[in-house]
């Protein structure tokens, strides 16, 4: 498999606070990948950089050969990165229809309501389109939210703490439709539930104070003493 | 469907206004248009893409100064003029926003105010070419168009309706498109829509611009069918006054503007009748706005009973 997203020695700080300090992480296409840490590891400070929702102090990215280490985000998201927020992020006043179809119409405006129509039909939440979105139940609006991941026509796909807030049963749902994306779409998971991680994940990486401490495949990650020590054995 | 008939019934209703109205009305009724046209494009950027602008006067000043300018200076005919100071005004908003775009909320405000300011002051300072404090008033040639006499009552007035059923019929295309859609996404969550692809400096921009042509349209089409050009056109009363007619009217609503302009025309005249201090019933009526009634009449009406109103 070749490399979709490469990162070198990537870094940012806050002051004192190393937030992400120099990683070089490859993601490769097709996978799911997730990432793991304790609270505060920088794992969404890592993931922002990607996306550039912020802008690293030092080192590379690479989307496939091309450098976008500057590039402002709304570009990088035509490129294919797309990001769905730990907060849910939509459009609360607008119509469910509406939001998706602001997805959709930034890939170009043929055919709006089909892929709208599409886009909805992914997640579950046809019947829907004319309900404004902050009266949507919790669970709904976080699959809003990856509705309008997903009809970006991403390459990438990633997922802050998308199961955070949800019912048992709606945690079943989101991962038999996260498998469903591969290999079309890559998908970069931050999640804290472990069982989620080790079901849906075929490479892990695990940060801890802004740095890689392994990657590797579940089952190494499970038996890695660092990783143990840092995370999984408290 | 529905919604472009309620528009044309509007348009039919304000024509047939000329015909039972006396011609004292029908003159307010042609500035109420107009003053629409300037309030429909603040709407835009206020009511639809969440721009706060207190420097609007500035937009109307320009379209006003640069048509009347041209007919002044030039001879300009009333066709040429207004094109010109529609123009200008798109020019002026999007050199504004170049700069101001930079800064939201409370900063975007003052910049524009200052932006506002600066270009009274310039007004004043070139008194020998704009005529300062007094203005000017407009030879009755470069009051004519196709023939048309705009001073008189009838042509004056088809002409305010003709200027305003455009500009209501494209804010309404507008605003029900894909790029209006883009614009409320940015009053609603910038950050969200950059993380859609959107460039929100770009979208920011491009709806300024576009209010500012409705204001350089306004304030131009004001020079040629009431005769006068003034720099009172461009102090912040004239920031201010788009303001009040949209949130009297419903921000975010395209017949709003028309209904909050009218009513606060009727509301300043009224007043003005009874005391010389009017501004402070204007000020009063935006204070009571605020915070009886923050969406509007048409925002309330839409959000109670009529959701399909645009």
């Amino acid at each position: 498999m070749a490399s979709l997203i490469e990162t070198h020695d990537l870094t940012l700080h806050f002051g004192g606070l190393k937030a992400v300090d120099g990683v070089d992480f490859s993601l490769m296409a097709g996978e799911i990948h997730a990432l793991i840490g304790p609270n505060g590891a920088g794992k969404t400070t890592f993931v922002s950089l990607l996306s550039g929702r912020r802008m690293a102090q030092s080192g590379t990215i690479h989307l496939g050969t091309e450098d976008i280490t500057h590039l402002p985000a709304h570009i990088r998201v035509r490129k294919g990165i797309a990001y769905t927020f730990q907060i849910t992020s939509i459009f609360p006043r607008l119509t469910v229809f509406d939001n998706v179809a602001l997805a959709v119409q930034a890939q170009g405006a043929k055919d709006l309501h089909g892929r709208t129509q599409a886009a909805l039909a992914r997640v579950g939440l046809v019947g829907l389109e004319e309900q404004e979105a902050q009266t949507l139940a919790y669970g709904h609006q976080r699959l809003l939210e990856l509705a309008m991941g997903l009809a970006l026509n991403p390459r990438v796909l990633i997922l802050d703490e998308p199961t955070q807030g949800l019912a048992a049963s709606e945690i079943e749902g989101f991962k038999r439709l996260v498998e469903s994306l591969v290999p079309e779409t890559t998908v970069l998971l931050i999640e804290h539930n472990m069982e989620v991680v080790m079901d849906l994940a075929t490479r892990i990486t695990v940060l801890n104070f802004g740095q890689v401490l392994a990657t590797g495949t579940p089952e190494e990650i499970r038996a890695n003493p660092l990783v143990q020590e840092a995370y999984l054995g408290a | 469907m529905k919604v472009w008939a309620l528009h044309l019934v509007l348009i039919a209703v304000l024509f047939a206004a000329q015909f039972l109205l006396s011609p004292y009305h029908t003159t307010n009724l042609a500035r109420i248009m107009v003053l629409a046209v300037f309030a429909m494009g603040y709407n835009l950027a206020f009511g639809y893409t969440g721009l706060l602008s207190l420097g609007h006067a500035l937009l109307l000043g320009a379209g006003m100064y640069a048509a009347g300018l041209s007919a002044q200076l030039w001879g300009f005919s009333a066709g040429p003029a207004l094109i010109v100071g529609t123009v200008a005004g798109g020019v002026m908003a999007a050199a504004v926003g170049l700069l101001a775009l930079r800064t939201a909320g409370v900063s975007f405000m003052i910049v524009t105010l200052m932006f506002a300011q600066a270009g009274y002051l310039t007004i004043l300072y070139f008194a020998p070419t704009t005529g300062g404090d007094e203005g000017f008033t407009l030879a009755a040639a470069s009051r004519t168009f196709a023939g048309f006499d705009l001073s008189t009552d009838t042509p004056r007035f088809f002409a305010a309706l003709a200027l305003f059923a455009l500009g209501l019929l494209v804010s309404l295309a507008l605003v029900r498109s894909p790029f209006g859609r883009t614009m409320v996404a940015m009053r609603e969550n910038e950050e969200r829509s950059r993380m859609l692809g959107y460039n929100p400096f770009a979208v920011k921009l491009a709806a300024l611009t576009i209010s500012g042509l409705y204001a350089g349209a306004a304030g131009a089409a004001y020079a040629l069918l009431f005769g006068y050009v003034g720099a009172s056109f461009t102090t912040i009363q004239y920031s201010i006054l788009p303001m009040l007619y949209v949130l009297l009217g419903g921000a975010g609503t395209t017949i709003g503007p028309l209904l909050g302009a009218a009513l606060m025309f009727a509301l300043i005249e009224a007043a003005s009748g009874l005391t010389t201090a009017y501004l402070f019933l204007v000020g009063l009526a935006l204070v009571v706005l605020v915070l009886f009634a923050p969406k509007g009449i048409l925002g309330t009406i839409r959000e109670r009973w009529l959701k399909w109103l645009p």
